[in-house]
């Protein structure tokens, strides 16, 4: 028997969702069992890796099978769950489901910059919002997406935040790793645009780099080409 | 000369309430055709919403009168910042948020906080240190860099408009992240787990329910009995006007009409001491005959009274109650439900 099959059959009759650790001692305590065969013996220490695997394989086989249901990992415990397009029929039998409102797009946002940024300071999201975040951290502490996870090492040692397990069942994300974008988004390089950032034609003046090499031309008693940076250094040249 | 007032005042009333109205009318009239929505949220500056917004009759007469009138600017979306407003001019403009024209950027900015300002919107503070900053961007491009000061302590790679620009991409970049989670939690509104009910292979067994000891019982009288301690005078002597056997009557006839009761209930409608002890004496008499179970569902939780389970054997011999009553009780022991004759517990009266 299968690895991949005995999980399948825990899973399409467990309770709750199960996290590997728990599969792993289900396996465990089949083996302990008296009347339990070699395949079960053999599974009593099997490594969670393997189950990993295993599992990974069981969702790659379900999507191929293209079926009404998938298996999916949420917050690290695994349970099989609807596709989404099958929801109108489903809530029509068994009702909707019982979620407080949607969140507001500030609280999003907030949401948003916490996940990618944790932990986090609330300064530094503001810095980011360029907002006041008082009411949307409330808001988000309030319904346990988020929470205090420690303490800045600068002065005043604010609390840093970050999201909770409850943040990533109420996504249907399976770890802050399967965020969408996160490698880009946990540390945006912002990279400088080459040309200058602005140059308004109607404007009487163009852009101060440009402005910068103009007055080292025409000024007296220099040797003609020089360089930007010398044109600089020529004003305290002229004081002496 | 008060007539003359109070006709002034009603005028002014009068007057700024059609005022009012032509203000909404124009606004209307203005959005008819866009949809200016708005969501009710926390931590949005202002919000309109002009959907549901239908003028009144009689200012719709008025509409060819106001479209003459200055013309008002109305095509406010929900801003949820200065950051916020800034993208969305960017966007007005359609160019890349690095080549953006930052001094007309500030030009539009500004005239926004105006529009904000006739609305007489509270401008939050962080939409005028937006501002300044662009305010300050602008002024900076009007001088030659040598003739800029050098604020001290300012590095001086440190360009404001890249602080600002840098400010702005990294703001975008969450607010389209925030926008992929919005489609996430509108998925999972449509993902159902599969939960199978609870395989029972063994007989659940109820939940024990604590007993209660005699000393709960007692505890529990006493408490009852507080309100009465002040209330009597004690010198006087009554005459006995209850008696433990009807008071097990009234009990059993409650309890086997409805099967429970709690413990404060048998006591609500007692008006003295003596009738609060001579039912509590009921009760543990009835207890003692195996005719009522006290249980307790939760630790300092009400205590509940109910029947006892089809008793396993009807107590044979009744013992003289040990209690310190005035009237012992005659035994119900045979058939409780029936009354009892009260003569017969009279005449074992001592």
């Amino acid at each position: 028997m299968e690895l991949k099959l005995i999980l399948e059959s825990l899973l399409f009759s467990a309770q709750k969702p199960l996290s590997v650790k728990e599969l792993r001692d289900v396996l465990a305590a089949a083996a302990g069992h008296e009347a339990a065969d070699a395949t079960a013996k053999s599974l009593a220490r099997v490594k969670e890796s393997e189950l990993t695997a295993a599992l990974e394989q069981l969702v790659r086989e379900h999507e191929t099978a293209a079926r009404s249901y998938r298996l999916t990992c949420v917050a690290g415990s695994w349970q099989f769950v609807t596709q989404p397009e099958f929801g109108p029929w489903l809530r029509a039998l068994v009702g909707v489901k019982a979620r407080p409102p949607r969140l507001s797009l500030p609280a999003l946002e907030t949401l948003a910059i916490i996940s990618y940024r944790q932990p986090i300071t609330r300064a530094q999201i503001e810095q980011i919002r360029g907002v006041n975040v008082d009411a949307t951290m409330q808001t988000l502490m309030e319904r346990g997406l988020v929470g205090a996870v420690g303490r800045a090492e600068v002065v005043g040692r604010p609390p840093t935040y970050g999201t909770t397990a409850l943040f990533l069942e109420y996504f249907g994300l399976r770890g802050l790793e399967d965020l969408p974008a996160a490698d880009e988004l946990r540390r945006i390089v912002i990279e400088r645009p080459p040309a200058p950032v602005t140059a308004d034609p109607g404007l009487a003046t163009t852009a101060p780099e440009q402005l910068a090499l103009q007055p080292a031309a025409p000024q007296p008693g220099e040797s003609g080409n020089e360089s930007p940076v010398g044109a600089k250094d020529s004003s305290p040249g002229q004081a002496k | 000369m008060g007539i003359f007032r109070k006709l002034r005042n009603a005028g002014r009333v009068i007057l700024e309430m059609v005022n009012f109205y032509i203000a909404l009318a124009q606004v209307w009239q203005k959005n008819q055709n866009r949809a200016v929505t708005s969501q009710k949220t926390s931590g949005q500056y202002f919000s309109f919403s002009f959907r549901h917004c239908k003028p009144p009759a009689p200012v719709l007469e008025f509409s060819q009168f106001i479209q003459r009138m200055a013309e008002y600017k109305v095509q406010f979306e929900v801003f949820e910042g200065p950051l916020d407003l800034l993208l969305y001019l960017i966007k007005k403009e359609e160019v890349d948020i690095y080549e953006v024209n930052l001094t007309r950027l500030a030009t539009q900015f500004i005239e926004y906080i105006d529009l904000m300002r006739q609305f007489d919107l509270e401008i939050a503070g962080e939409f005028l240190v937006m501002a300044s900053t662009l305010m300050y961007i602008k002024s900076r491009e009007l001088l030659p860099v040598d003739q800029q000061v050098q604020v001290e302590g300012e590095e001086e790679g440190e360009d404001p408009r890249w602080e600002l620009i840098r400010q702005l991409v990294e703001y975008k970049k969450f607010k389209d992240a925030a926008a992929r989670l919005q489609v996430l939690e509108a998925e999972q509104e449509n993902i159902f787990p599969r939960l199978p009910g609870k395989l029972e292979f063994e007989s659940a067994a109820p939940p024990p329910r604590p007993d209660v000891s005699i000393f709960d019982l007692l505890n529990a009288v006493n408490g009852v009995l507080q309100r009465f301690t002040r209330r009597e005078d004690q010198g006087d002597i009554f005459e006995d006007k209850w008696i433990v056997s009807e008071k097990i009557e009234v009990i059993l006839r409650v309890i086997s009409g409805r099967g429970s009761m709690r413990f404060a209930e048998l006591f609500e409608r007692a008006a003295s001491r003596s009738e609060v002890v001579c039912t509590f004496l009921a009760l543990l008499e009835l207890i003692r005959l195996r005719q009522l179970v006290c249980s307790q569902p939760e630790a300092f939780g009400e205590i509940e009274i109910r029947l006892a389970a089809p008793p396993a054997e009807t107590p044979a011999t009744p013992e003289p109650a040990a209690a310190p009553a005035s009237e012992p009780v005659a035994a119900a022991e045979t058939n409780p439900q029936s009354a009892i004759p009260k003569s017969q517990s009279e005449s074992h009266g001592t």
